[in-house]
């Protein structure tokens, strides 16, 4: 519902009506654009539009979705039939979307909108050698240190090997308090445990993404990392849900290193008081032997199968996909802009806190392309964490991980062997 | 037309309604859970398997399952009781013959009933907010600490059940109006000229006239809190630690998050069971107790 105010008949009467609500969104006139946007990106990308629906002389009408529901929307779209023209995706749900046939591969025609992008967020969108998603906005996860015990524990910026930047996690946890540790590594996320393993050589999944392989001996000495910064009480055994304000907690030295996202710089800016601003700066993660991967994240935009105007839709995504808008979306949310050339001309790469992300976004690397990925990377976290817990050693959970992998992919195998998975 | 085909062309319009509204999907769903209905098969049908009871076999595996009917069983445990008890004391409240005016303390106590439940949801969190609730501000009057309500897992259950108590005892309340007004007034008359005080008359002459309509409620709530979900879904998304996934939420999710429509019709199809078996054992408790 947007501005209208529904009376009571109305509502009724849209009840009574409601097998013809599914096609609800075909009534608008010919030649306009139906849009899903989430959250942040809904609230500040109808500012970009005017100057589009001038130039091309398509309406654009956006539907604002909230990220805690977009996902479940757009499925139940696909089987109601009743998805927009374009619309705003999640890295991580393309997989799945491709999969059932939602959306439509880039044409020949719009070639050039891969040029000028990040490697790895391109790779994401790129599933069985077709490119689906045209990058919107990225991000990625990095480290945010406290300059100040870093500098008390002899530390200019934080090490770029897994060893030294131990040595230097056991440093700030001898400056620290009592009760105080080093760095947070909430239990019950996976995005931590995720970007050490992907800085193995090993990929996640093998056989074309049919079966774990978690008992690589890479993802073991992840893992094994990962336990150890919770066995040598470098960092607190505790889920997210028990930090109430992170920010806070940052502030106050529970922990001086945190990974996490540039939303975080946000939050950062606005939550701790100006005086502590100086105290804080981010850094690009640490690898095995020297500057590690993470996995990219962020929104592409994609066309989908029904769109009634296909041509115009692509417009759509070209226009938003312009490093000059880019920049402009960038000041207008704060979304970091999926070109580098907009990174340019936004000013980021000078930017104290942001250029490394730039930096993070070089080395950073795709995560396995299947639709089952997001329950595999949770199940990896539940056992992660009654590893770290003492229930089980790093080999057993490797190993449990991979039958829970297997168990996951069982219908894919199926598919694969039937020929009709991509 | 004879006598007993006479009330078909009467029930039909309803039955038809049931059968194609209720029979229907409930045979579908049960159907639905010996596939693999997924996302693939969304797609495709073609890529629909018959599974047996594998569904059935995976949830038993499944620690979130049983962490979700853990929940269920205690908002059933706690909300029953406690909503049964709230409305029968509401509708005492407003049959009192003392009181006055009865319409607005009806219209009071039945409108958190008829509002939204997003909008009270949006009220009640903030009248949970641990720093300017409410809820906490009147428990410091009392010296107690102010409680995460809606953060930790062991406050999120209670929170909800306060929240899911205050929204439905209104309806409770009105049918349990209905039962006491039938209560014979001579009774208490008798009652009272017997020298019975007032607990020792609602203890043997209100509530045995009542017994049908308190075992009635009883089932109605068992049925509601085995089903709840709009509330933890718009409160605490099931969370903090998974403290508020109830069966309905944990089906909700594995149908349309993960979407395993089969594995979420055999989650519909275990608490449809369920809830049968429960109302069933309410029932020949009653019926015992009839007989007593």
């Amino acid at each position: 519902m947007t501005t209208a105010r529904l009376s009571r008949r109305q509502a009724l009467a849209g009840a009574i009506a409601l097998p013809a609500l599914a096609a609800c969104g075909r009534q608008d006139a010919a030649g306009t654009l139906r849009f899903w946007a989430m959250g942040n990106e809904a609230a500040h990308v109808p500012a970009l539009l005017p100057a589009f629906e001038r130039a091309s002389g398509a309406a654009v009408r956006i539907q604002a979705l909230p990220w805690t529901a977009a996902h479940e929307k757009l499925l139940t779209g696909f089987a109601g039939d009743s998805l927009p023209d374009v619309s705003q995706i999640g890295n991580s749900w393309l997989a799945e979307l491709a999969a059932i046939g939602a959306i439509e591969p880039l044409p020949e025609a719009q070639a050039a909108l891969v040029t000028d992008q990040f490697p790895a967020v391109l790779d994401t969108n790129r599933i069985g050698g077709q490119v689906y998603g045209v990058p919107w906005y990225v991000d990625t996860r990095l480290q945010f240190y406290r300059t100040d015990v870093l500098a008390h524990a002899g530390y200019d910026a934080p090490p770029e090997t897994w060893d030294a930047w131990k040595t230097m996690l056991h440093a700030v946890k001898r400056q620290a308090g009592a009760g105080d540790f080093a760095v947070l590594l909430p239990i019950n996320e996976f995005e931590q445990l995720l970007t050490f393993a992907l800085q193995q050589p090993e990929p996640l999944l093998r056989d074309n993404g049919a079966r774990g392989n978690f008992r690589s001996a890479g993802f073991k000495t992840a893992l094994a990392f990962y336990k150890s910064l919770f066995d040598e009480k470098l960092a607190p055994l505790a889920s997210a849900t028990q930090i109430s304000n992170v920010w806070n907690e940052f502030a106050k030295g529970f922990f001086s290193v945190y990974l996490s996202g540039p939303w975080t710089v946000g939050d950062m800016k606005s939550r701790l008081p100006a005086d502590f601003q100086k105290n804080w700066a981010t850094a690009s993660m640490p690898g095995p032997s020297g500057p590690g991967a993470s996995a990219p994240g962020g929104s592409s935009l994609v066309v989908f199968k029904g769109a009634r105007d296909p041509a115009a839709a692509w417009g759509l995504v070209r226009y938003l996909s312009e490093p000059g808008v880019q920049a402009r979306f960038n000041a207008l949310s704060g979304d970091l802009p999926a070109r580098p050339s907009a990174w340019l001309s936004a000013g980021l790469r000078k930017d104290r806190l942001m250029a490394p992300f730039g930096e993070q976004l070089e080395r950073a690397k795709a995560v396995p392309k299947v639709p089952e990925w997001e329950r595999i990377v949770s199940e990896m976290q539940v056992v992660a964490e009654r590893c770290v817990r003492g229930q089980f050693t790093v080999d057993q959970a490797a190993a449990e991980i991979d039958t829970r992998a297997d168990r996951l992919l069982e219908k894919r195998r199926w598919m694969l062997e039937q020929g009709r998975a991509l | 037309m004879t006598r007993t085909r006479a009330p078909w062309p009467f029930v039909s319009p309803a039955l038809l309604a049931i059968g194609l509204f209720f029979v229907v999907p409930a045979i579908a769903s049960l159907f639905l859970s010996f596939t693999d209905f997924d996302i693939y098969a969304l797609a495709d049908l073609n890529n629909l398997r018959f599974v047996g009871f594998d569904n059935y076999t995976r949830l038993t595996g499944n620690p979130l399952f049983w962490r979700a009917m853990g929940n269920t069983l205690w908002f059933v445990m706690l909300g029953v009781p406690l909503v049964v008890a709230l409305s029968l004391a509401a509708a005492l409240l407003v049959n009192a013959r003392t009181l006055h005016w009865k319409p607005l303390w009806r219209v009071a106590l039945f409108a958190p009933y008829v509002t939204t439940l997003v909008a009270t949801a949006v009220v009640w969190r903030y009248l949970l907010h641990t720093r300017y609730g409410l809820v906490n501000y009147a428990l410091g009057w009392f010296g107690i600490e102010p409680i995460d309500w809606l953060g930790s897992p062991t406050a999120s259950l209670p929170a909800i059940l306060i929240f899911v108590a205050w929204k439905t005892f209104g309806y409770n309340m009105i049918i349990f109006m209905a039962a006491l007004q039938t209560v014979p007034h001579e009774l208490h008359e008798a009652a009272r000229i017997d020298g019975a005080g007032p607990w020792a008359r609602f203890r043997h002459v209100t509530l045995p006239a009542i017994a049908p309509v308190v075992l009635l409620v009883s089932i109605l709530s068992v049925a509601g809190f085995f089903q709840l979900f709009a509330e933890p879904y718009v409160m605490t998304q099931g969370g903090p630690a998974q403290s508020t996934v109830t069966v309905l939420y944990f089906m909700y999710e594995e149908g349309f998050k993960w979407w395993n429509l089969g594995s979420g019709a055999a989650v519909a199809f275990i608490l449809f069971v369920m809830i049968f078996a429960v109302t069933l054992a309410q029932l020949a408790v009653a019926k015992r107790a009839e007989r007593a």
